[in-house]
């Protein structure tokens, strides 16, 4: 097949698999069928595309002409490649995950569940294939609202709020970005990705920092605080549903959209000129250390889960913030790293409530005995998170510590140092109750087991890959970051 | 033939609605295939004439080869061109819906009468679109709002005499206005061809009669349009009409008054007129933010669905209003782009209204708990519809509103344009009561009794899943309306 044609593939086949799920809706085993084959496949198509995108070319095809301002279509470029891969992968991860879930569960409306999955998937692949800021936006869109069923699937009224809450935010966020995309239609007449930023000299520095900020509030998926209030709330949603919002693609799409703005609109010497650099590193501090303190006081630990990703994220934004090389890099990588890291702590968290029925982590205590293969794997991820080898998460600790040097921003070490003593804070209390607490009850645990297969295998796959980068952090992600901070920096690929 | 082509599109409804009487005596079943044939056979001829003057341009048909401005001439250019298809595809549409309905909503004796009337209607807004004479679209006005008066008085309920009663009022009222206008016009020029005017008029911009002349115009196609805050006969007009005139009421005939208003405003007055001589765009624009605001709100708080979906439509003409207000291209483009956009997902959305009216006998958003599980495709459709309502990309209504937009942030409208996007939102208020309470309500709720899927007739879901599906597709492949769109926009603004 043309190579060219493949961005285009990739997205049409979870979007096929999408029309298949309702039809076959009755037959479970082929619906989920169609789901697993559509996941492998656009694994596999993404995969094909990686040897030339490692080599680095793009891959550039339009598709439809739309409206003054940007055309519909995809370009796939490193950067890209990295959400897009992030995605394939959980995507098949969490398939296998959600079947075993829902299943154990016997939760209704499954059909409903895996269409909106599928078309979700193939909306996230879009915004990291997005060729211009409409294409992104139209993707974006579709985003937040294929999701709205996910969130409310368990449809209590408790449910429902939460649904108008998330609907809420996003949809005004949506209005933001959208506004800024237009904005940046009429200051340039054009909304394609450069690499290094297309904005310098089209107007005022008030104008561009106004649309920073428009920017910021469109990408309300990143839930930087104040605005983040729609994840936690977000939590009632079926544990999958969870780890698809927290680290396959929708708060990934957020920050995703930013670091695409900072280096392909802005660019970075635009953004320092214009000072927002140091706005975004007082937000990114200021999420980093609340929603970790936020973290603390929870005691529902999909609750935990959520404020540690809202602080996480910021982690992102504190990386672009610092405007070098070495911030770019760890925000880039911090988008697989935390990733692979996140869904393992949140499959974990669905393990325990579909083999347990707990929530609470006062509840989990001594959960490890009948669990161990689980806590473990929920301990691996945590520590990973918290900075410690052999895990993924020290990689992107570092580059941040080398980015607030490099950029001049010393300060910005004290804010790194103070969040890993919180993520140690609230992670090993957790670690302590699973695995060294004694229930309560000894008998109140004798009907837990380890979850079923299909569900164990992603855990351990997510903890193995987060292993793996460690390792070999070059092959494929680091590899891909560089050739896209090559990009933006404008020097010669290395 | 070809070049009789826009008579015929008059002569032949006038004619087969004559056949319909007659062949309804005989026997009823004859009056809805005759409907049907002639409303397919003036559709395919609308796309024919469509192609024509995309291809060769402006067609002049002089009436009985009487030359203007004596001879009343039928224009059919790039804009009502375009005007016209869309408006006999929405019939097209609606008569396929309306038979099943109809069995359903009128009583058998009437429904004769029914077809008739419906067809008469259909017959005046074609003639108001494509007549070239300001007395003439005055004569089809009238046609098609005596039949609407009562087609709405059909459903032979209190509540729908009353809502026939108050827009009888209302709409003489607004032709009042018109004539008056068109008389003053008459006294300002001495002609009533609109080409003719268009040529005339500038040398008497400056006079009192021609002011008063564009005010009242303006009032009577505002009350026409139910623009805010002239809208008071449509939400009573819209709930308590049935099913079927509903769909065409508030798809064709709400786009040809609108059209009648533009072709006022831009081709036999100007823009210079109206931004210049006679500064009225800064306010319309006003008054439309204000309705886009408002409908959207009085939406949210009603209870019953097709009173809602009415509520939408007095905000949807805020967004066709406000390309009037800004009045360049983009704005325009995305204007006209509405008028097609709004008249398909608001078409889709009223059908879906008459389908579980059809199905479940009731409207009341109280009494549609879980509804999607009876009439999955319709809610699906309706959830379609909606997101386009909303202005979700990549639909058709999405489309439209970024060109809106785009043309407002071009205008320098920088507040008005943000004003359009935060009220768009509104419009997911009230789209997401109906999908909340149809998809989500039902789970938990005390009586759960497995409803199995029963959908309405498939003559009622075909129509309507085509115009869902048209919400999504049109957006898709915008482009290939706006060719259709662009010239018609450039038309408005006096261009080529």
């Amino acid at each position: 097949m043309d190579a060219g044609l493949l961005p285009a593939v990739t997205i049409a086949i979870p979007l096929l698999a999408a029309v298949l799920i309702p039809i076959v809706g009755k037959h479970e085993n082929i619906r989920e069928g169609v789901t697993i084959t559509a996941a492998v496949t656009m694994l596999g198509s993404v995969l094909a595309m990686l040897p030339p995108i490692l080599s680095g070319s793009r891959i550039t095809i339009p598709l439809l002409p739309m409206v003054p301002g940007g055309d519909l279509a995809l370009r796939v470029d490193a950067f890209g490649m990295v959400f897009a891969l992030t995605a394939a992968v959980l995507w098949l991860l969490n398939s296998f995950y959600a079947i075993g879930y829902m299943r154990s569960l016997q939760e209704h409306a499954q059909t409903r569940f895996f269409f909106c999955f599928a078309v979700a998937i193939a909306a996230a692949v879009g915004i990291a294939f997005s060729e211009n800021l409409l294409t992104l936006f139209v993707f974006y869109e579709i985003l937040t609202i294929i999701t709205y069923p996910l969130v409310v699937h368990v449809e209590t009224p408790a449910a429902m709020k939460a649904g108008r809450k998330y609907l809420a935010y996003l949809l005004i966020g949506g209005i933001f970005l959208l506004a800024a995309v237009i904005l940046t239609y009429i200051l340039t007449g054009t909304t394609v990705f450069v690499p290094g930023g297309f904005l310098a000299g089209s107007g005022s520095a008030l104008i561009l920092q106004v649309l920073f900020l428009l920017f910021m509030v469109g990408f309300v998926k990143a839930a930087w605080m104040p605005l983040h209030g729609w994840l936690p709330a977000a939590m009632v949603a079926p544990t999958p549903v969870s780890a698809f919002l927290h680290a396959v693609a929708v708060v990934t799409a957020g920050v995703f959209g930013i670091v695409r703005v900072a280096g392909w609109v802005y660019g970075m010497d635009l953004m320092a000129s214009l000072g927002l650099g140091i706005f975004l590193a007082v937000i990114a501090s200021f999420t980093i250390v609340t929603a970790s303190l936020f973290a603390l006081t929870e005691d529902n630990l999909k609750r935990r889960l959520a404020y540690s990703t809202v602080s996480q994220l910021s982690y992102i934004l504190l990386g672009v913030s610092m405007l070098s090389i070495a911030g770019m890099t760890a925000a880039m990588a911090h988008i697989p790293i935390h990733a692979f890291l996140k869904i393992t702590l949140f499959f974990v968290a669905g393990a325990v409530i579909v083999s347990a029925g707990k929530e609470c982590i006062s509840e989990m205590k001594g959960i490890g005995r009948k669990m161990p293969v689980t806590a473990l794997m929920f301990s691996a991820a945590a520590l990973g998170i918290c900075g410690l080898p052999p895990l993924a998460g020290i990689i992107s600790k570092i580059y941040l510590a080398l980015g607030a040097v490099e950029g001049g921003m010393p300060v910005l070490l004290l804010v790194i140092i103070a969040s890993t003593v919180l993520n140690a804070a609230y992670f090993l209390p957790i670690i302590h109750t699973m695995l060294l607490q004694r229930p309560d009850d000894e008998r109140s645990l004798d009907s837990v087991t380890e979850p079923p297969l299909v569900m164990l295998i992603p855990i351990v796959l997510t903890v193995a890959v987060s292993v793996w980068i460690f390792f070999s952090p070059s092959m494929p992600f680091m590899d891909l970051i560089d050739i896209a901070i090559a990009e933006i920096t404008g020097s010669v690929v290395p | 033939m070809i070049d009789h082509l826009p008579v015929l599109l008059i002569a032949v409804p006038i004619l087969s609605a004559l056949l319909i009487l007659l062949a309804g005596w005989y026997d009823r079943r004859f009056c809805y295939p005759i409907s049907l044939i002639t409303i397919l056979l003036q559709f395919g001829a609308a796309i024919a004439i469509l192609l024509e003057v995309m291809r060769e341009g402006t067609i002049r048909y002089h009436l009985g080869g009487w030359a203007p401005p004596l001879g009343i001439e039928l224009v059919i250019d790039s804009f009502n061109g375009f005007i016209l298809a869309v408006i006999l595809f929405l019939s097209a549409a609606t008569v396929v819906y309306a038979r099943r309905s109809v069995e359903k909503e009128i009583d058998p004796e009437k429904r004769i009468s029914f077809y008739v009337l419906f067809q008469l209607l259909v017959t005046g807004l074609v003639g108001m679109t494509i007549t070239g004479d300001i007395f003439n679209l005055y004569v089809f006005l009238e046609i098609s709002s005596i039949a609407t008066y009562t087609l709405i008085a059909s459903a032979r309920r209190p509540r729908s005499y009353v809502a026939s009663f108050n827009y009888l009022v209302l709409g003489s009222i607004a032709a009042g206005f018109i004539l008056l206008g068109i008389g003053n016009l008459y006294v300002a020029t001495g002609t009533l061809n609109m080409a003719d005017l268009a040529l005339l008029l500038p040398a008497s911009y400056g006079l009192a009669t021609v002011h008063t002349a564009f005010l009242f115009l303006l009032i009577g196609f505002s009350i026409k349009v139910a623009f805010f805050p002239l809208h008071l006969w449509l939400p009573d007009a819209y709930t308590e009409a049935p099913s079927a005139v509903t769909v065409l009421i508030s798809t064709v005939m709400a786009k040809v008054s609108v059209y009648a208003l533009f072709r006022i405003v831009f081709t036999v007055f100007t823009t210079a007129y109206v931004i210049d001589t006679f500064a009225v765009t800064g306010f319309i624009l006003f008054i439309a933010t204000v309705a886009i605001i408002a409908g959207a709100v009085l939406a949210i708080a009603q209870n019953d669905l097709k009173r809602m979906l009415a509520y939408s439509s007095i905000s949807q003409i805020g967004y066709i209003m406000f390309a009037l207000g800004v009045a360049n291209q983009l704005a325009l483009e995305g204007g006209l782009l509405h008028i097609l956009g709004h008249a398909v997902m608001k078409g889709c959305l009223f059908m879906v209204a008459g389908l579980i009216i059809y199905r479940m006998g009731t409207s009341q958003l109280s009494d549609l708990k879980g509804v999607a599980k009876t009439m999955p495709i319709s809610c699906a459709a309706f959830a379609l519809a909606g997101a386009s309502m909303i202005g979700i990309p990549p639909t058709i209504g999405f489309m439209s509103k970024y060109y809106l937009v785009l043309g407002a942030f071009e205008a320098g409208q920088w507040i008005y344009a943000a004003v359009l996007l935060v009220g768009s939102l509104l419009a997911a208020g009230y789209i997401w009561r109906f999908i909340e309470i149809a998809y989500f309500g039902d789970h938990h709720s005390e009586d759960r009794r497995p409803a199995p899927a029963r959908e309405g007739p498939v003559s009622m879901l075909v129509p309507m899943v085509a115009l869902a599906l048209l919400c999504l597709f049109l957006g898709v492949f915008v482009e290939v309306v706006m060719e259709a769109v662009r010239p018609a926009a450039m038309l408005l603004l006096g261009g080529a």
